[in-house]
């Protein structure tokens, strides 16, 4: 490997392709020089010796989908779970450079990784419902735990309806949440994600645990999700991540090896490495 | 036919590999079984209403109960509950949640070591720590020294629990911005409750069924006795006395005495059922 850090900064001028995005949303990034929802400068994590994220720079603009993509042990889980500090509650782990949502520093002193997880959410490889909870509870949770008021039962209504999942445990919210078959948990956990509103969401691997027609429901879901949320999404299948994202990172060894459009990365990349992966040649 | 004779083969090992667990485990519940027919067919005969509500009769007069050493276990194990549980929880949930530190570990090894005192060390320990200073002995003591057999057990037992609780569980939690300790209370250990419960249950009836520490320490009394200051009696003392009279009266009452207290144990395990089942429908 060369010493130098693999870093690719995607030109902010450079119009992302965005599908369907509709036209009345204002923009959510304020100031016009720095159009990314998520920025990532110089990201750095250690597990104690081990050097698991390099020196990675990147951008997401709003209402767009980033895939991260990589063999195994590439840093794919470590890179976003570094975007909500989930790093935090890990023994031995440590996390160096800037991460901006917004402009902001999720870094910075000061910061309450507590408050920032509510704005940035996280979907994760299994679906991981409180088993304790009925379906309703667990959507509502993160109102519930956070002692947020409201009107519960039509969030959850809402949440579930963007969840695709509203029509199908409609007739048995108070049934348990672990009663659900994979699929349908794994949007239970995406609702329950979107109940706190989070502006940007996180998910890893999101349908590695789901027979196909689940994942499908899942990735449209994604691409109805995109017109309110800023996504990045860890994937292992490169199909996955063509279907969903508009751009592509991809990683090796916890480098960002390059970045791109979707259709670039996987029609005409710039990296011999990207090549080969996206091709097949490894991984 | 190679693949045919070793498809019979395990099919015959299979079979007799069943048959060997089901001989073992009907060994195993031989013991179990006598003691329930032994004292329900020697203890029965003498049950009564009364049983459960008179004080004890001398040697020689017909009826007379153990209400007051049924009162005075069922006292005395609140008193042990009242003190025990909390402590025995607690340090489990510490012990589950910060215990990776120095201090974590020598709690645990104290409560492991804990653990398998014999209960009669406790008794004397409760003896020197409760009874001499107050100068006689009394429930308080009687409960104290229960409590501090339950919770080492207990300890180790709610820390166990807590954390097989998977790491994913606190994780989706944190994910939606619930604090730290409120994921551990309203997530971690609400998932592990029903467990916890279970546990508090078994030390409890464990803690109902102790003699040795309650010889002297709540010692014994012929009366009903609500003050925790005094002497209580206690069914497993009372069976005690019973067993070692000379009279075939006195024996009668203490089988009969101990089925009382296996309807007790009995009740508290059925309790520990009813309370942790879900609420939900299609929990698993």
């Amino acid at each position: 490997m060369s010493p130098a850090p693999a870093v690719q900064i995607m030109p902010p001028e450079k119009p992302v392709p965005m599908v369907s995005a509709p036209q009345q949303q204002p923009p959510l990034a304020p100031e016009p020089e720095t159009p990314f929802k998520v920025e990532v400068q110089d990201l750095n994590v250690y597990f104690r010796a081990n050097h698991a994220i390099r020196h990675v720079t990147l951008g997401v603009k709003p209402q767009t989908v980033l895939a991260v993509i990589g063999p195994s042990g590439c840093g794919k889980s470590t890179f976003i779970r570094a975007l909500n500090r989930m790093h935090d509650l890990v023994p031995g782990a440590r996390v160096e450079g800037r991460v901006f949502v917004d402009g902001e520093d999720l870094y910075a002193r000061g910061i309450d990784p507590v408050l920032l997880r509510r704005r940035v959410g996280m979907v994760f490889q299994r679906p991981n419902p409180f088993p304790t909870m009925s379906i309703y509870e667990n959507v509502a949770a993160g109102l519930t735990l956070n002692g947020i008021g409201g009107n519960h039962a039509e969030i959850v209504e809402h949440c579930l309806r963007q969840a695709a999942l509203w029509d199908e445990v409609k007739d048995r919210l108070r049934h348990a949440g672990t009663s659900l078959s994979g699929g349908q948990q794994q949007r239970l956990c995406i609702a329950r994600a979107l109940a706190v509103e989070p502006e940007v969401l996180l998910m890893d691997e999101p349908a590695s645990a789901l027979d196909p027609i689940a994942t499908a429901k899942i990735e449209e879901l994604i691409h109805e999700l995109k017109e309110k949320y800023t996504i990045v999404i860890v994937t292992h299948s490169m199909q996955q991540a063509a279907r969903v994202s508009d751009n592509t990172a991809f990683f090796y060894l916890g480098e960002l090896i390059e970045m791109g459009p979707t259709a670039q990365i996987f029609t005409n990349p710039r990296e011999r490495r990207t090549e080969d992966y996206v091709t097949g040649k490894f991984g | 036919m190679n693949l045919h004779s070793s498809f019979t083969y395990r099919k015959v090992v299979d079979r007799g590999m069943a048959l060997v667990c089901a001989l073992f485990f009907a060994l195993a519940f031989i013991p179990l079984l006598s003691v329930l027919w032994l004292v329900i067919s020697k203890g029965a005969a003498g049950l009564s209403w009364s049983f459960f509500t008179q004080l004890p009769k001398p040697v020689g007069e017909v009826g007379g109960g153990v209400g007051n050493a049924l009162l005075g276990t069922l006292f005395m194990v609140g008193l042990a509950c009242l003190i025990g549980l909390p402590l025995g929880v607690g340090a489990g949930v510490f012990l589950a949640e910060k215990g990776d530190g120095t201090v974590g570990r020598s709690v645990r090894f104290m409560a492991e070591v804990l653990s398998g005192v014999p209960s009669i060390v406790v008794g004397i320990v409760a003896y020197a720590l409760v009874v001499i200073p107050m100068g006689h002995f009394s429930a308080i003591a009687g409960g104290v020294a229960l409590a501090i057999l339950m919770i080492p057990t207990l300890a180790r037992a709610t820390e166990e629990l807590v954390r097989v609780v998977p790491a994913s569980l606190r994780e989706a939690s944190l994910a939606l911005g619930v604090a730290n300790w409120r994921t551990s209370i309203r997530v971690v250990i609400r998932t592990a409750m029903s467990g916890i419960v279970t546990a508090c249950l078994l030390a409890v009836a464990r803690a109902a069924g102790e003699t040795a520490p309650l010889l002297f320490t709540a010692l014994n009394n012929q009366y009903w006795n609500t003050d925790p200051r005094q002497p209580t009696a206690s069914l497993t003392v009372a069976i005690f006395n019973y067993a070692i009279s000379p009279y075939d009266d006195w024996h009668a009452k203490a089988w009969t005495a101990a089925l009382v207290l296996l309807i007790v144990v009995g009740l508290l395990n059925i309790a520990s059922r009813v309370l942790t089942r879900s609420r939900l429908k299609g929990a698993r």
